[in-house]
């Protein structure tokens, strides 16, 4: 069936697809959204006290993608059988209206500068031989300064709560001694810093350290952004990540965007779409729609537009072009193809400090996105000379609300009992008076770490599940050690009565059991050159123009920071050069 | 507050004004086009309000009252000649609004405020007229007749009720040219007590249902709050300072019409349709004449005690008291949102602590509120909807009877308490739980 023609179909209905959906619809265009999922409301799914049934809500994977529909296949290294991911555990990525926006914590980092052209810095600090063999180093092909805008659009809309370093050159707070330069303030004042971050904040300056409050999507006080969309005020209960926040004040495409969007007569959205491919012309160098499954039918449908936004989760927009041809498949043997290079990830450990039990932590308080941070282990901040790897971690206490099933199966930690009476009382006592500190760093891109299609598992649609190949390199593994070993001072200053340093282990391959982070990348990257890179400095198509790949498949490594926020500047980037140059001369706007 | 359509008159003597001033006109931002103007006419009358039914097409009708005789339907006003008004002339129009008579003679039930719109004026009246003709598309629906019993069904009577308390056509215009401070204050006299109607909900009424005031100029009983409708109470809307808008600014009142939100409170019940069917489409100038009108109405209640607010219940609570009566109630289920303190986090979360609602000697909107919850839509200007959820699914009647009496009795509102029995009685006319409705607010 042929459901007709839109100016712009957009696939997905997150953070990407929701800014892109808003961006196109102000310059005229004529929007449909196609999302898989259900839509969400908090006036549903933040209906308290029902909202924060844990058991209904992380555990249970109430907003999480349904894997008995479509997965992932995941092998560690070329030659192994990859099988299919069956239960959500070392990532999480979202379905429905809001996708990970709706059920993410709210950090919302801008990017460290350096890490855009971290190839060339790299190369400029420590020569050419400093790149490990097989490591896939490259630049994103755009700067700071020309995404600053779109970072500090996107803080308006999202409500982030922080405080600046430098506003246009000039002092102006106690924010991040690292973090680049601000046109402006943030739209909200920092959250406040919970006592184990006060504690940690405390202890990291005396040790040397830049402590800062994390930039957090968490609203500090009531809001109300550019759309005229509105938060409330964050309290503390700790029910961001895996929920939707209840008192409106996490940032979500359904606060933040959607209300404005939904009054717009420009707008459709579609729920229960399952986008099946991008129909390409027969020369295949332009897009002429999508089919997608009505889900509720289980009908094909075709709808036609002139423009394709594929902004669905980072590792789907990989599949979705591999599925449908756009660009070619990368092979790591040959070293040919971009679609699927660059795969990454972010290394994350959590160590444990215990407190005297005179000082309550209390780890059921908490936002998500807020918490005290250093960066001074994080990007080039440091010197990596003697050294010898790439990369680094922020470290922080991101106290984001510990719900009691989640803090019971994580256990009380170090060497306690893993039942009965001492279980119980060592679980007491880490719930009422231990912090975390995380180390919550980059991945490297490698030649033979990867996205493909699966040549054994198909999914519920009877088209081939998408293939990861990934595991620990020993550059990460490394970085992540050697910043782990720079929280051990911070654990003494700080008091701890015990602490417990959690790292990488040489050797140590991923393990999908565990969760790790839902902060995938790459696999779509962008750049300035078509033989490394899947989409150009606008995250256009190389090869089929009027199809944008919005998302953080267009990071060519794991970043440090949470994606986010680099997700959101990127399609606020994307969808200013679609209006202002695309629209008027539609084309590729990079010339290969 | 300036008004474009007076400025000549500057340089005229200020009877010259007061006269040009009682000669209101709808005036769609920049809009000479008389389906253009009653268009803005039918939103400054909340004409869809009721003409409306949610999801159906515009001003077909078929909406329900429901009664204590039985139920009456709001007719199809579509220009469909059979079914709707499409063959009634512009009198015959005028007549029916105005004064509550059908083409055929028989009378409306005043459910239909005539006795308001019997003000309209001439020319908005024929710019509704040309609207409702030529700006709607008719639909061929019959209007479902009215399910009263004989006799009661019997129409006559209204005439005699309407002869007895609506006014006549005449003198309500002349009531509209009476002098005002200024040409704001008359325009927006005239949009509160004439298509605004705010009186049909927040004037008391008599017992023969008639209200008792229909204009400021009939004394301090008109919009001094109403009876309750579908199990709100309408509040004053004088100067009453404990249970009025005594303490809201011009741009407070701006605000909740506009957006049905403001730093003082959030709209709720029937007050939500009409401000998004009515009032969030008028112009800023409009909002704020109606707003100026507003409070230069005296409180009906002089001498009842200001508001002040008192620290001591979140002084205790902070302090880890929750022995109050209600307390720990509204420690475990309000004070997230409306805080320990009573002020709220307006506009997204209103305050409690000196909330008129809240101070009214009837605890029935507060009961409603807290047993069904509220949805706050989302408007042209606030896109953003906001859901209370519904404590009757978790609360007992004694429980809510405990938390609306802390929340009645703390922070200086010192309201009287409310019973088991009152919450329980009021459990009968409780609106639907808010996430009953459909379509559920989506933010």
């Amino acid at each position: 069936m042929n459901a007709g023609k839109t100016d712009a179909i957009i696939i997905g209905a997150g953070w990407a697809g929701a800014i892109l959906a808003k961006e196109l619809t102000e310059a005229g265009l004529s929007v449909t959204v196609l999302e898989r999922g259900d839509d969400r409301a908090t006036a549903v799914e933040g209906d308290y006290p029902g909202s924060i049934d844990e058991l209904r809500g992380a555990i249970r994977h109430r907003l999480f993608q349904n894997l008995s529909q479509t997965t992932v296949t995941i092998r560690n290294t070329i030659g192994q059988v990859a099988v299919p991911y069956r239960r959500l555990a070392a990532f999480l990525p979202g379905e429905g209206v809001g996708g990970a926006g709706l059920h993410w914590s709210g950090v919302h980092f801008r990017v460290a500068p350096d890490d855009l052209a971290l190839r060339s810095n790299v190369i400029a600090r420590y020569g050419r031989n400093f790149i490990p063999e097989g490591m896939n180093l490259q630049d994103y092909d755009v700067t700071y300064e020309e995404l600053e805008p779109f970072f500090d659009k996107a803080e308006k809309v999202f409500g982030t709560s922080g405080e600046p370093h430098t506003i246009k050159g000039k002092i102006a707070g106690k924010g991040n001694t690292f973090a680049p330069d601000r046109s402006d303030a943030f739209p909200l004042p920092a959250m406040k810093d919970v006592y184990s971050a006060s504690l940690f904040k405390t202890a990291a300056a005396n040790v040397g350290y830049h402590p800062y409050s994390l930039p957090a999507a968490n609203a500090s006080a009531p809001y109300t952004n550019p759309y005229g969309a509105q938060m409330g005020p964050c309290n503390f209960c700790g029910y961001c990540s895996g929920y939707d926040c209840y008192m409106y004040s996490k940032a979500s495409p359904n606060v933040n965007i959607l209300p404005a969007l939904r009054q717009d007569p420009k707008f459709t959205l579609i729920t229960k779409a399952h986008v099946l491919k991008v129909n390409l012309d027969s020369d295949r160098k332009k897009a002429t729609g999508v089919t997608y499954l009505d889900l509720r039918t289980n009908r094909q449908v075709s709808l036609d537009a002139d423009l394709v936004i594929i902004s669905a989760f980072q590792f789907h927009n990989v599949h979705l072009m591999l599925l449908s041809g756009i660009g070619r498949p990368y092979d790591p043997i040959a070293n040919t193809g971009t679609v699927g290079r660059n795969f990454v990830y972010q290394t994350i450990t959590t160590s444990r400090a215990w407190l005297p039990s005179t000082h309550y932590t209390n780890l059921f308080v908490g936002a998500g996105g807020a918490g005290v941070a250093i960066d001074d282990f994080n990007s080039m901040n440091f010197d990596h000379g003697p050294l010898g790897f790439v990369g680094g971690s922020p470290v922080w206490v991101n106290q984001a609300g510990a719900k009691p099933i989640a803090a019971a199966i994580g256990g009380p930690g170090g060497k306690a009992p893993t039942w009965g009476e001492g279980y119980k009382d060592a679980m007491v006592e880490t719930y009422r008076h231990s912090l975390t500190i995380d180390a919550h760093g980059s991945n490297m891109a490698y030649r033979d770490v990867y996205l493909d299609l699966d040549p054994t598992y198909t999914d519920a649609y009877a088209q081939p599940l998408l293939r990861m190949t990934f595991t620990w390199k020993d550059n990460d593994i490394r970085m992540n050690q050697y910043v782990v070993s720079r929280i051990e001072p911070i654990m003494k200053e700080m008091g701890a009565t015990r602490y417990s340093l959690a790292k990488l282990e040489t050797g140590e391959l991923f393990d999908t059991r565990r969760y790790q982070t839902t902060h995938l990348g790459g696999g779509a990257v962008m750049g300035a050159d078509p033989k490394t890179s899947a989409v150009n400095r606008y995250l256009q198509s190389w090869d089929v123009p009027n199809v944008f790949v919005i998302g953080a498949s267009a990071f060519p490594q794991g970043m440090g920071y949470n994606p986010t926020g680099m997700v959101a500047a990127l399609a606020y980037w994307s969808a200013y050069h679609i209006r202002t140059i695309y629209l008027k001369n539609p084309g590729p706007m990079v010339q290969a | 507050m300036k008004h474009r359509a007076f400025r000549p008159a500057t340089i005229l003597g200020t009877a010259a004004l007061l006269l040009l001033a009682h000669l209101p006109q709808a005036h769609a931002e920049g809009s000479d086009n008389p389906v253009a103007r009653g268009h803005y006419v039918a939103d400054a009358s909340d004409c869809s309000a009721c003409h409306t039914v949610k999801g159906g097409p515009p001003f077909a009708g078929g909406m329900a009252f429901k009664l204590p005789m039985g139920s009456i339907y709001s007719s199809n006003i579509t220009p469909d000649p059979t079914h709707g008004i499409g063959a009634w002339s512009e009198a015959e129009f005028a007549r029916a609004v105005r004064e509550g008579v059908r083409r055929d003679g028989t009378s409306l039930y005043p459910a239909m405020p005539f006795p308001s719109y019997a003000r309209i004026s001439d020319s908005d009246m024929h710019a509704l007229y040309v609207y409702f003709m030529k700006g709607v598309q008719p639909v061929a629906r019959a209007t479902p007749a009215a399910d009263i019993p004989w006799p009661l069904s019997m129409r006559w009577p209204m005439s005699v009720w309407k002869t007895v308390f609506a006014p006549a056509v005449q003198s309500a215009q002349q009531d509209v040219n009476r002098p005002f401070p200024d040409p704001a204050i008359a325009r927006g006299a005239y949009l509160v007590e004439g298509p605004g109607h705010c009186g049909a909900c927040h004037s008391p009424r008599g017992l023969a249902l008639q209200e008792k005031a229909l204009s400021g100029s009939a004394g301090t009983l008109f919009l001094s709050g109403g009876a309750p409708i579908d199990g709100f109470v309408p509040t004053s809307l004088r100067q009453d300072r404990r249970t009025g808008l005594a303490s809201w600014s011009e741009d407070d009142i701006v605000a909740f019409l506009s957006t049905g939100r403001n730093r003082k409170g959030e709209s709720f019940g029937g007050m939500t349709n009409a401000i998004v069917h009515g009032t969030q489409h008028l112009t800023p100038e409009d909002l704020h004449a109606m707003a100026r009108y507003l409070l230069t109405l005296g409180p009906s209640h002089p001498a009842a005690p200001a508001w002040h607010y008192d620290p001591a219940a979140a002084a205790e609570l902070q302090r880890g008291d929750a022995t109050a009566r209600g307390a720990r109630l509204y420690v475990d289920h309000c004070a997230a949102c409306h805080r320990t303190d009573g002020k709220g986090y307006a506009p997204v979360f209103p305050p409690l602590a000196g909330n008129p609602v809240i101070m009214s000697d009837q605890p029935d909107s507060l009961v409603h509120v807290v047993q069904s919850g509220a949805a706050l839509p989302g408007t042209a200007r606030a896109p953003s909807a906001f859901v209370m959820p519904a404590y009757g699914r978790m609360l007992s009647p004694q429980q809510i009877a405990d938390v609306v009496t802390f929340i009645r009795a703390a922070w200086g509102n010192n309201a009287p308490p409310v019973d088991a029995a009152t919450v329980a009685e009021l459990q009968k006319s409780a609106p639907p739980p808010v996430l009953d409705g459909k379509p559920v607010p989506l933010n």
